[in-house]
């Protein structure tokens, strides 16, 4: 198991840590509010047991256009729960993990919080944020607000993205780069997609920061594959499935991962 | 009112004033780029255009009549002038768009296509359209809108179109467009996705107006010759708003013509029941723009309500937030029961059965009756034809006939 602690939580030490231990950092995503808004805490202080080094904690939209069935059912449980922003940010708060937390998010909540939501976050215990619709330069303007807001801002590369632009994605971006592994939504995959180490490749010289890959990875054995190929590795509707059985489904899944990882 | 110079410089790249952009996930992005230049290349390009003129004309039936409507008219006090897209083929203006964009996506050499419908008309005017150039052609609609509009369902599966019911949220327009989003992330590489409305990321709101733009620019050149004159009001529905946007674009710079956008307002804008995202709206992002959309404090899409699938939607195209902003059009809304009462007026006495979205807009007229003095004309976009909806209608009118 993991473990040395670090001190609340910057991304960036994580990494610096990970690197030393030649460790593949552990990602795990999870709807906040799901299954229940109860088991939110208990997940999140599970996960970070079982050996996850970085948690994405899902802000639950009603129209999640990236996401599969998976995470989109999800969502949808916790808005019936009456999950926000602001109560995701309360149970962040109460957890109190001391991994570093990154705020998974579509564009519209956060702006119908404003830009005082992203102070309200890092106070919360937030280090960085993922906006799933937003692209470098969609939006200078709101672009800005992350970059002010003193969180890592997390940017997404997808297989699709030119190597010009993923040297601007790199620029604009903190934390880490998450790597989409293939075309398409989240959700499960039989395999890894072929042009996958072809991707990494690119993004490698295209940026220092370290990168995750995520999208269609949830056994043990593909976490393991991507962790040969990457800085860490990002499992989210696979727990989110498991999470839908029991909280300890989900936990026993991570520390699977954890252990293939490890191998 | 802002000058026109002022009206076309706040409309620029892939904004409109504030509203508009692409907010989408970064897999789309170059492929919003490369429709982005191809569109901008096509237009330039005189074959295209050719062969767009030929398809509108030979096989769409373009241009449109211009029919006069005594008594309605009549009724209203003030010539009404109606612009009869709903004499194209297929039965509305989604035509205009759709062979345009399938034009497109030929020239960039995919094969299948994709689309989202909510009344099925856009829908219907994307399977005829494969159908005529070979291309596959995936729909998605929401359950709720199959069932109401079953008989676009069938034209849809006859032509070929594989349809694929959307079970997710509210099964309507809105969840039919996340789902057809999620296919084009996945097969970005061999579709092209037919946006049916002034919608989503740039550039499909300048694209979709500018196939659109045939409506307006047969109307003011049959206006100028038949009535002498512009028209005083052009007046049009507003779900996602590209029959609007179509019948507007080529009056914006006449800055005497006024533009008023019809939503619906469901069961009243005091009720949480309507589609009225102008009105009752705030700005927000849905399907890749920022724009005016119905939504909760914390940023949720609030569910839509119109009688009218085609308008049952929580967004609309950013380039009618801009004109609302700058005071260029304005935007009025009209409850389900005047749009049924709009159904009866224009079946009785014009002979012309309108689409329940088309009703909307001529319930507004009626309702406005006296704001007109005789010799200002008004001109009414009769979007599309009320067949599919003739299940809804007689549910609700005939007993009362």
């Amino acid at each position: 198991m993991p473990a040395t602690p670090v001190a609340p939580s910057s991304i960036d030490a994580r990494f610096a840590q990970l690197r030393a231990e030649k460790r593949c950092a552990l990602i795990a995503y999870i709807t906040a509010g799901h299954p229940t808004p109860e088991a939110g805490v208990q997940l999140m202080r599970g996960l970070e047991k079982a050996g996850v080094d970085i948690l994405e904690v899902g802000v639950a939209f009603s129209d999640p256009l990236a996401d599969g069935p998976v995470i989109q059912r999800s969502s949808q449980i916790a808005i019936e729960h009456g999950m926000s922003l602001e109560r995701t940010l309360a149970m962040i708060e109460e957890a109190a993990v001391s991994i570093p937390v990154v705020l998974f998010s579509y564009l519209n909540p956060i702006m119908a919080g404003g830009p005082d939501v992203l102070h309200r976050a890092r106070r919360a215990g937030v280090s960085g944020v993922l906006v799933t619709d937003m692209p470098v330069g969609s939006d200078p303007t709101r672009e800005a607000w992350f970059g002010e807001s003193g969180l890592d801002f997390v940017r997404l590369v997808a297989p699709t993205t030119p190597s010009d632009r993923m040297e601007e994605i790199g620029k604009h971006g903190g934390g880490f780069v998450y790597l989409i592994s293939r075309l398409g939504v989240t959700g499960e995959s039989a395999t890894l997609a072929d042009e996958l180490p072809a991707s990494v490749a690119r993004l490698r010289a295209a940026t220092s920061l370290p990168i995750c890959i995520g999208f269609g990875i949830s056994t043990p054995e593909q976490a393991r594959a991507a962790s040969q190929l990457g800085d860490g590795v990002i499992v989210g509707s696979a727990l989110v499935r498991a999470a839908e059985q029991s909280v300890d489904a989900a936990i026993e899944l991570a520390a699977s991962l954890r252990a293939a990882m490890d191998q | 009112m802002q000058t026109t110079g002022g009206v076309l410089a706040e409309r620029v790249g892939d904004r409109f004033g504030g509203f508009g952009g692409r907010y989408v996930p970064e897999t789309l992005v170059p492929a919003l780029d490369a429709l982005d230049a191809e569109f901008d290349a096509a237009m330039q390009d005189p074959a295209f255009l050719a062969e767009l003129n030929s398809m509108l004309r030979d096989y769409v039936g373009r241009p449109t009549a211009l029919s006069t409507a005594p008594r309605l008219s009549e009724k209203v006090g003030a010539p009404v002038w109606l612009k009869r897209e709903d004499l194209n083929h297929t039965g509305a203006h989604k035509i205009n768009n759709t062979v345009g964009q399938a034009l497109l996506a030929r020239r960039m050499g995919k094969k299948r296509i994709i689309a989202e419908t909510g009344a099925g008309q856009h829908g219907v005017a994307t399977a005829t359209i494969c159908a005529r150039f070979g291309l596959e052609c995936v729909v998605y609609m929401g359950e709720e809108d199959m069932r109401r509009q079953s008989l676009n369902v069938f034209r849809m599966r006859l032509m070929g179109a594989t349809v694929i019911p959307v079970t997710a949220g509210t099964r309507t327009l809105k969840d039919a467009t996340s789902e057809a989003i999620r296919d084009w992330v996945t097969t970005v590489h061999e579709s092209h996705y037919i946006i049916g409305s002034v919608v989503g990321p740039a550039p499909y709101p300048r694209m979709v107006r500018d196939f659109q733009r045939v409506i307006s620019r047969e109307a003011r050149a049959q206006m100028l010759e038949r009535a002498g004159r512009l028209p005083k009001t052009v007046v049009a529905c507003v779900g996602g708003g590209s029959n609007a946007m179509g019948a507007f674009a080529d009056f914006v710079d006449d800055v005497d013509v006024e533009l008023v956008g019809v939503e619906a307002a469901g069961e009243g804008l005091g009720t949480e029941r309507h589609s009225a995202s102008l009105s009752k709206g705030t700005p927000g992002v849905l399907h890749g723009a920022l724009s005016y959309l119905l939504q909760d404090a914390s940023g949720q899409v609030h569910p839509a309500h119109s009688i009218s699938a085609g308008l049952d939607y929580p967004g609309v195209g950013p380039e009618h937030a801009f004109l609302k902003d700058s005071g260029r059009a304005e935007y009025v809304s009209v409850t389900d029961a005047e749009a049924l009462s709009g159904v009866s007026v224009l079946s009785r006495l014009e002979g012309i059965i309108p689409a329940l979205e088309t009703a909307h807009a001529v319930a507004w007229i009626v309702r406005e009756a006296g704001r007109w003095s005789p010799d200002e004309p008004v001109l009414l976009c009769v979007s599309g034809r009320g067949d599919k909806d003739v299940g809804t209608m007689t549910e609700h009118l005939l007993p009362s006939v």
